[in-house]
């Protein structure tokens, strides 16, 4: 061996140390941002009970010394970076993941030095915008797994967002509205389907007519119709439905159990896309649409009729997240209100490798960056809030290039399929 | 410019040298089918024609479609198709009457009105007053001014598109190039103009190429997609240039907005105030003329298609895989980069917080139309220029609410993709031997 790749060696770093030395300079991080710059005598207090909500219990708050807590934090994080760096753990990632949920902590408590600050009121805030995040990842895993990329997330939930607030203001019923929205996001999904699948068209290009034509049909439809009648763009929003009891344990109650329809749907169709993709013969099939359909198609699975079938339920499932944007939230629909979600659904679902859950979890992380976002700005943390805005974005960089790696679709995905 | 029968792929002059021969004979069967066929006369003037074919039909059946909606969203129409039995022809009359008038106002704001021109040049050459005819012009003028980027921006997703890569991050290259430009524009002061604008375009190169080389150097080193970090870095550019232009790069006052760029770094205008046509479209015709003898006549420009065309292919022959996807990337973001530039430096003098307004996410479209072709990429941009220019009059004029643009551009590349459904509309044969261009490859990744 020559010494040039001895020396390589000696100054190269394995995984594990560099894992190791990410988290020490993490620990350095919360000292110097965080320990020293507050002041012995500060405390920060969590307000635990959720405002406004049908909680019976009244919790306590949870009043910290600001320096102590996070002089303690930083000792822990300190401890399982050595530990890192000379013995290593054998799970790093979930590791990073305690780190990170750490140091969000001593960074909470840091801006709320000498304030008050809801804890509850931002978990809930986080639930209900991860909402149509996750909804859009599920709709890309239900077309992916069967071998459409849809990039048309963004287009089928300004569809659903847009029809969902003009039925339910006509009818004066939301529920109707939702429904609306939900086949709306089928109907777009259903073009997605026949351009990509019948005429074999580019899936990507297909996606960006999609987004295209939504964005233009929407947008054209607000300025002639619901700029003229204003009645037609004023729905109201859903309210949460509280489930009794349930409701009532500490701080998970009303972030669980107090939701609106499509919130409660999102969790539920979380589980049931679980379990339909890997423990029925529905899902079976799709991903073998997906992975492999000319192995499918001679077992006699019509691989057409599985991919029109999977983008439809997709597009109304983004339709549905559509719904959220109006009538589950501010109950009108401005132009392009949807803000470029679908492709950050669009992103949790890769983030998340085509799986339910760990899409889930993605939305999750962007879901609470943007309600950390909005209550910073109530405390008036002394960092420009675009910079936080930006935080999630930067995360997923990094995140992707360092802990996921190589994110593997379904290996179909994007093929059109041809008969033979 | 380019003979016309170039108008597909040509066939490189100097051919790589690396890998084994039987390795480049797979890497040039993968191209051959783009090698034209020398043709002369009539039959070469039809055969150069015929890509136009297509697109042409899809923006007239674009137009059909756009016409369509356009009557069925219009209440006085949809009113009088209530008494369509009493009065059938007041129907008529009052849809061909509205249809015509909105397009006649699409094609005034495009290209402008004849008769305004013959008026214009009618009192120049009688009083020697030029400003009415100069006014007159003014429709084509805006429809250049608004092609500009779109061609810049168009060359930088087809070039992407050319070496494998979906760049959706023409956005926010665009705005890293137009603030870079926008700095050094009003920063650098006491330059001559032979070196401060040049020295303004190359920053805005260099912002754009900055934000093109992160994804890309990602993707090459850990199989990051460039998709999803693109789209993560225009929500970075958006939220930094709102930052910026807040509060480093902001001029006096409320409003966020940088100060305006020296004169000196400013692209020459050739008329006086209405026409704001700028020498920004010559650039853009004289760029895109270098990136198609870049792809096309240069062995990096080989190489990159290659790793475009088949990635297994090009690592066989020796092509390092990893260097090409950052070189791409980084031409494609300087391209989009320049974008950016020429607006700042042609036009507006400075940056708001609402300055690229999609034309990076509209310059997909751009690209798509020309398959990629940087020529053809010419003419994309000069159609889009002319539909954001005719549908802002088509608003003014016939109140048609200009998102109608966004409609009609779905339906241009809907049909463009999927010449299928033109083919079955006018019952026009599959030709043979015609490239069914792969323009993505999905998410995988080779």
């Amino acid at each position: 061996m020559n010494t040039a790749l001895v020396a390589r060696r000696a100054f190269s770093l394995s995984r594990q140390q560099l894992f190791g030395l990410t988290f020490l300079i993490i620990a350095g991080a919360m000292l110097f941002l965080f320990a020293l710059s507050s002041d012995p005598g500060q405390n920060s207090t969590f307000v635990l009970t959720a405002v406004a909500s049908a909680q019976k219990t009244e919790l306590p708050d949870l009043v910290l010394p600001t320096q102590a807590t996070i002089f303690v934090l930083t000792f822990i994080v300190a401890f399982f970076g050595g530990w890192q760096l000379a013995r290593g753990f054998r799970a790093v990632n979930a590791l990073l993941a305690v780190i990170i949920f750490i140091f969000i902590f001593a960074f909470l408590t840091w801006a709320d030095r000498g304030r008050q600050f809801n804890l509850t009121g931002m978990l809930i805030a986080s639930l209900v915008r991860s909402t149509p995040i996750a909804l859009g990842a599920l709709s890309g895993i239900l077309c992916e797994r069967a071998g459409v990329v849809n990039i048309a997330i963004e287009g089928m939930m300004l569809a659903g967002a847009f029809s969902s607030v003009v039925v339910g203001s006509a009818t004066d019923n939301l529920y109707l509205g939702i429904i609306f929205g939900i086949l709306t996001g089928g109907a777009m999904a259903a073009i997605h389907a026949v351009l990509s699948i019948r005429f074999r068209v580019d899936q990507i290009v297909s996606g960006v007519v999609i987004n295209i034509l939504a964005a233009g049909l929407t947008s054209y439809l607000t300025e002639r119709f619901l700029s003229v009648h204003q009645e037609l763009n004023d729905s109201g929003a859903l309210r949460p439905i509280s489930i009794p009891f349930l409701v009532d344990i500490p701080v998970l109650g009303p972030v669980l159990f107090e939701n609106t329809l499509i919130v409660y749907s999102m969790l539920f169709l979380l589980v049931a896309v679980h379990i339909l993709l890997f423990y029925t013969r529905w899902g079976l099939r799709t991903r073998a649409v997906g992975e492999h359909p000319r192995a499918a198609d001679t077992l006699g699975i019509n691989v057409f009729k599985m991919r029109y079938i999977n983008v439809i339920l997709g597009g109304m499932v983004a339709g549905l997240g559509g719904a959220y944007f109006t009538v589950g939230s501010v109950g009108r629909f401005d132009e392009l209100l949807t803000g470029g979600r679908g492709y950050i659904g669009l992103a949790a679902m890769i983030f998340g490798k085509w799986s339910p859950f760990g899409a889930f979890a993605s939305s999750l992380i962007f879901g609470f960056a943007d309600s950390l976002q909005q209550k910073l700005a109530i405390l008036q943390a002394p960092i420009p809030s675009q910079f936080l805005g930006m935080a999630p974005y930067i995360a997923t960089i990094v995140i992707l290039a360092g802990v996921v790696g190589r994110a593997i679709p379904p290996a179909a995905d994007g093929q059109p399929y041809e008969k033979q | 410019m380019p003979p016309e029968k170039n108008w597909g792929c040509s066939w490189p002059e100097q051919k790589p040298h690396r890998g084994a021969d039987l390795d480049q004979a797979q890497a040039e069967a993968t191209l051959e089918k783009a090698k034209p066929v020398p043709l002369g006369g009539r039959a070469a003037l039809r055969r150069g024609l015929r890509p136009l074919r297509l697109p042409g039909l899809a923006l007239l059946t674009a137009l059909i479609v756009g016409a369509i909606f356009i009557i069925v969203t219009d209440e006085q129409i949809l009113a009088a198709a209530g008494n369509f039995f009493s009065d059938p022809l007041g129907f008529f009359t009052l849809t061909l009457g509205k249809i015509a008038w909105a397009y006649a106002a699409l094609i005034q704001g495009a290209v402008s009105n004849p008769l305004d021109i013959i008026a214009g040049l009618f009192t120049y050459i009688t009083t020697g007053d030029n400003s009415t005819f100069l006014r007159s012009l003014r429709p084509i003028s805006e429809s250049l001014v608004r092609a500009t980027p779109f061609i810049f921006a168009g060359l930088a997703v087809g070039l992407g598109f050319r070496a494998g890569l979906f760049n959706i991050g023409a956005e926010g290259q665009l705005i890293m190039g137009g603030l870079f430009s926008v700095y050094v524009g009003y920063a650098f002061t006491g330059l001559p103009i032979f070196i401060h604008l040049p020295l303004a375009l190359a920053a805005g190169f260099l912002g754009g190429a900055l934000w093109g080389f992160i994804p890309g150097f990602l993707k090459a080193r850990v199989g990051a997609h460039e998709v999803i970090n693109t789209i993560m870095l225009n929500w970075i550019a958006i939220l930094f240039s709102r930052w910026i232009l807040a509060g480093p790069l902001s001029r006096d006052g409320f409003v966020p907005i940088s100060p305006n760029v020296l004169p000196s770094a400013a692209l020459p205008q050739f008329f006086p105030n209405p026409i704001r046509f700028h020498a920004g479209f010559f650039l853009a015709l004289g760029v895109a003329y270098l990136v198609w003898w870049f792809l096309f006549k240069t062995t990096a420009g080989f190489e990159l298609r290659s790793v475009g065309a088949n990635p297994s292919a090009a690592r066989a022959a020796g092509m390092n895989i990893g260097r090409n996807i950052i070189l791409a990337m980084v031409l494609s973001g300087g391209l989009a980069g320049l974008a950016g530039t020429i607006d700042v430096l042609g036009w507006r003098y400075n940056m708001g917080v609402d300055f690229a307004a999609g034309v990076g996410f509209d310059s997909i479209a751009v690209a798509l139309i020309a398959r990629s072709h940087p020529i053809g990429i010419i003419f994309s941009g000069l159609l889009f220029g002319m539909l954001r220019a005719g549908t802002k009059q088509m608003e003014a004029i016939a109140h048609v609410p200009v998102d109608i643009v966004f409609i009609l551009q779905a339906l241009i590349i809907m049909f463009v993709a999927a010449p299928e459904i033109i083919r079955l509309l006018y019952r026009i044969r599959v030709e043979r031997g015609v490239e069914e261009a792969v323009l993505t490859r999905g998410w995988q990744q080779k």
